[in-house]
């Protein structure tokens, strides 16, 4: 008796998703782009699970050559949504860069971001890096170590040169958080001058992340921030050392989010909210158990036609370690966060952080009222759109409620200092008293003319 | 009654028919060079029996010989490639493309299981759509995973042949207008003159524009990659068809044109009757020589279009950076090699089949 109990439950909780109501999606024939990213795995896992499917979907996904391919292919419609960096949606919709209304339902990740130094550049880094009892270095690494090498280049006269994504990357900013934050100076963005290297010590370029690790090792750029796998692929490779991951900058950071253009979301309702179900789906299964699914990500994320990365690359990262030198392994257990945290769901405080980077360097020329930091934020951010579909899911069994904060206006607590390296505390709801209290950077009413900071 | 010496007369039955199995042989000796297999001939000719030390070192010219080569090739890449460290790994040797290339095929089988499922799935949702009474909204459904290496093979294939034809189609008739005209020559000859060395690299980024801009269609009967590819390979494949039309057809004998003209033939009878005929060889010429170009610029063309043909492949694998990588692009170049010589065989046999002069 207790027996065919059990039975008829294990067959209804296998049979759920064919009972799911399937929602009237407008267009079920989808097209999306990724870059070879191990972030990118929601997308990956969403297909291989079937859960698009389940929503009604046919999706393609299809792996584009860099982030402004990428971008171009969603506002001119090749792509129906893609993987984007948090800053694109937000860069794009202010017009810094290709003007066009991009928003986001789903954000992707938490975490998963690293720098790495060439070997060159960590040898003589070394010296300055405190050591723990056992001899090995002492995380998390302070730019201030990097400072006195930056300083040697250029007494040589040797411009210093590290690489970064996009300009609007996470990536860009984390960089330029942790330069800034040990006294180096990555330079500003003006008007006229879109370099970013204005008045910078540490000279940044963009490199598509798959060519990191190749440009590296050709001694163009002497370290970078990027994403994985290709940060463990410079160790793999023994080309280079990751000296800090963006968890240690700042503890769960939001990464990457869920672009699609205003006008598909528009058109297309509820296919947004079909496609933003089978992403929580797969965002679930990630994280589920303690990352007991983590092996078979990766695995499915090694095949050529998602990141295509050695297994054990991409394994190093995504199954809680990070390998830092050679042998240097660490449990890093929060390196990819999924969906604990509520990592799924689109803060606008997230939104408000890269758009006060923006205005911190500069992209955003002019200062801005805390009132604009927040529209924007919510022109762009749907948290609307998430929680529709989350609550779509747990009428549907699929979810739990208690994982989804239905009743948050979408600002995230306040960051505390101890979470963020420099010890800047965050607060996404006072913008322009947060851009006040980080020491390099613009703030205020500061301008950027010619080579100056003015103002 | 003159009697016939019954030994002779067999001895001459045999003659004839050794005369007869040696025409053959000598006839299908054309089609075995055309094929790239000439090596047949010299065994074919020792089996029926002709001096055997002669055709003992055709044989070796024509097969040995090579044979020997590739092996030393392959003993020597064997060799010096594991002492090549890269990032990578050591530069593979045979054993571990063969390897790959196995991997690449057991992974097509693969990828064929996954779209029957697919489209199993598709079938299910039908019946579902069916239950519930909205038949109408059912609708073919393409192929949502990635393409096999076959299929990338075959997508080359195709842009190259698409991109061909259009070149083809504008570099005959320019061609032969060039030829005909000493004033459209001149007119034509300088523009040919710039543009010929023009790299396929550069008129990429223009090709990706304008078709970007002129194919706004929604329905894509084309993607957009694919005609990026296939008219940058158009671009420069046009070349050598052109110049060898014109040089052909500018080059008929004297007499055959003042035939036409007592003949008072118009222009379209000249060009059919006279001219095309005569010229044939050197445009077939230029054909060959377009498709090899062709093929050539299209995967570079592929690599940055991102088309999904072998170029992309290979831009893919360079990307992914696995352990794996180097050796599947180099089972992608010797695929690449491959194809190539057999798209000019095939330009060679329909040289061949359309043309009777020497003139190859």
């Amino acid at each position: 008796m207790k027996l065919t109990h059990a039975a008829l439950m294990i067959s209804t909780a296998l049979c759920a998703p064919a009972y799911a109501e399937m929602l009237d999606v407008e267009k079920d024939e989808l097209k999306f782009g990724f870059i070879k990213l191990t972030d990118m795995a929601p997308l990956a896992v969403a297909y291989e699970n079937g859960y698009f499917e389940d929503e009604g979907l046919f999706v393609t996904l299809e792996a584009q050559a860099n982030w402004k391919v990428l971008l171009d292919g969603v506002i001119d419609g090749q792509l129906d949504g893609a993987h984007m960096l948090a800053g694109q949606p937000l860069a794009a919709t202010i017009g810094f860069g290709t003007k066009a209304h991009i928003i986001t339902p789903f954000s992707m990740d938490l975490n998963g971001n690293g720098i790495t130094v060439s070997n060159e550049i960590w040898e003589q880094m070394k010296p300055h890096i405190p050591t723990m009892d056992d001899g090995r270095p002492q995380h998390p690494i302070s730019a201030s170590a990097l400072k006195p090498v930056v300083e040697a280049y250029k007494d040589e006269g040797k411009p210093f040169n590290m690489g970064m994504v996009f300009p609007v990357s996470t990536h860009n900013y984390e960089l330029r958080y942790w330069l800034a934050a040990g006294g180096l100076e990555p330079g500003y963005y003006s008007p006229e001058n879109i370099s970013g290297q204005i008045g910078a010590d540490v000279l940044l370029s963009v490199t598509p992340p798959p060519q990191m690790p190749a440009t590296l090792e050709a001694g163009t750029i002497y370290g970078y921030c990027v994403g994985e796998p290709w940060n463990q692929a410079a160790v793999f490779k023994g080309i280079g050392v990751p000296v800090i991951t963006d968890y240690e900058l700042w503890k769960n950071n939001p990464e990457k989010v869920f672009g699609l253009s205003a006008e598909f979301v528009e058109e297309n309702p509820q296919t947004t909210i079909a496609i933003t179900k089978a992403l929580i789906r797969a965002a679930i299964w990630l994280d589920e158990n303690d990352n007991a699914n983590r092996p078979e990500a990766v695995e499915i994320l090694s095949r050529s036609e998602y990141v295509g990365a050695d297994y054990e690359v991409i394994a190093n990262s995504m199954t809680g370690t990070f390998e830092y030198e050679k042998g240097d392994v660490r449990e890093v257990p929060d390196f990819n966060v999924f969906f604990r945290y509520n990592a799924t769901y689109p803060y606008y405080s997230d939104a408000v952080w890269y758009l006060t980077q923006m205005r911190r360097w500069g992209q955003i020329a002019e200062a801005k009222p805390d009132t604009w930091y927040d529209e924007v934020a919510k022109s762009v951010y749907r948290p609307d759109i998430y929680l529709d579909a989350a609550k779509s899911l747990v009428d549907d069994g699929l979810a739990n409620a208690a994982d989804f904060p239905f009743d948050s206006d979408g600002y995230k607590e306040p960051t505390p200092a101890a979470d963020i390296i420099d010890g800047v505390p965050y607060d996404g709801r006072h913008p322009n008293a947060y851009l006040d209290s980080l020491t390099i950077g613009l703030k205020g009413e500061q301008k950027v003319v010619g080579t100056e900071v003015q103002g | 009654m003159t009697t016939i010496d019954p030994e002779f007369a067999e001895a001459r039955a045999r003659e004839e028919r050794r005369a007869r199995l040696f025409t053959r042989i000598n006839k299908a000796d054309g089609w075995f060079k055309v094929l790239g297999l000439a090596w047949i001939t010299p065994i074919l000719r020792a089996a029926a029996g002709d001096n055997p030390q002669a055709q003992v070192r055709e044989i070796w010219r024509l097969l040995m010989v090579p044979l020997i080569a590739i092996l030393a090739f392959l003993l020597l890449w064997g060799n010096l490639a594991p002492r090549v460290q890269t990032s990578l790994g050591a530069v593979p040797g045979p054993a571990q493309v063969w390897e790959q290339a196995i991997v690449l095929h057991q992974d097509a089988q693969a990828k064929a299981a996954k779209r029957d499922k697919f489209y199993e799935q598709v079938e299910k949702r039908n019946q579902k759509l069916i239950d519930a009474g909205r038949a109408d909204d059912i609708k073919p459904i393409a192929y949502t995973g990635s393409p096999s290496y076959y299929e990338q093979i075959w997508t080359s294939i195709k842009t190259v042949f698409f991109g061909f034809l259009i070149a083809s189609a504008i570099a005959i008739p320019l061609g032969i207008m060039a030829g005909l005209s000493v004033t459209a020559n001149s007119a034509l000859n300088p523009l040919i003159q710039i543009f010929k060395p023009v790299s396929p690299l550069a008129w990429l980024p223009i090709v990706t524009m304008v078709v970007s801009a002129v194919y706004t269609s929604e329905d894509g009967l084309f993607a957009k990659s694919f005609l990026v590819s296939a008219i940058t390979v158009t671009l420069c494949s046009l070349w050598p068809t052109l110049i060898n039309t014109a040089l052909g057809v500018a080059s008929i004998d004297k007499d055959l044109v003042n035939v036409s003209k007592v003949l008072k033939m118009n222009t379209w009878t000249k060009i059919t009757k006279l001219v095309l005929p005569s010229a044939l060889p050197l445009i077939f010429t230029g054909l060959r020589l377009s498709l090899g170009v062709g093929w050539m610029v299209l995967i570079a063309a592929e690599m940055l279009a991102q088309n999904p043909g072998l170029g992309k492949f290979v831009w893919d694998e360079f990307q992914n950076g696995s352990s794996s990588s180097l050796a599947k692009i180099m089972v992608a170049v010797f695929t690449i090699g491959i194809i190539g010589f057999l798209l000019d065989r095939v330009m060679f046999a329909l040289q061949s089949l359309f043309t009777f002069s020497n003139n190859r």
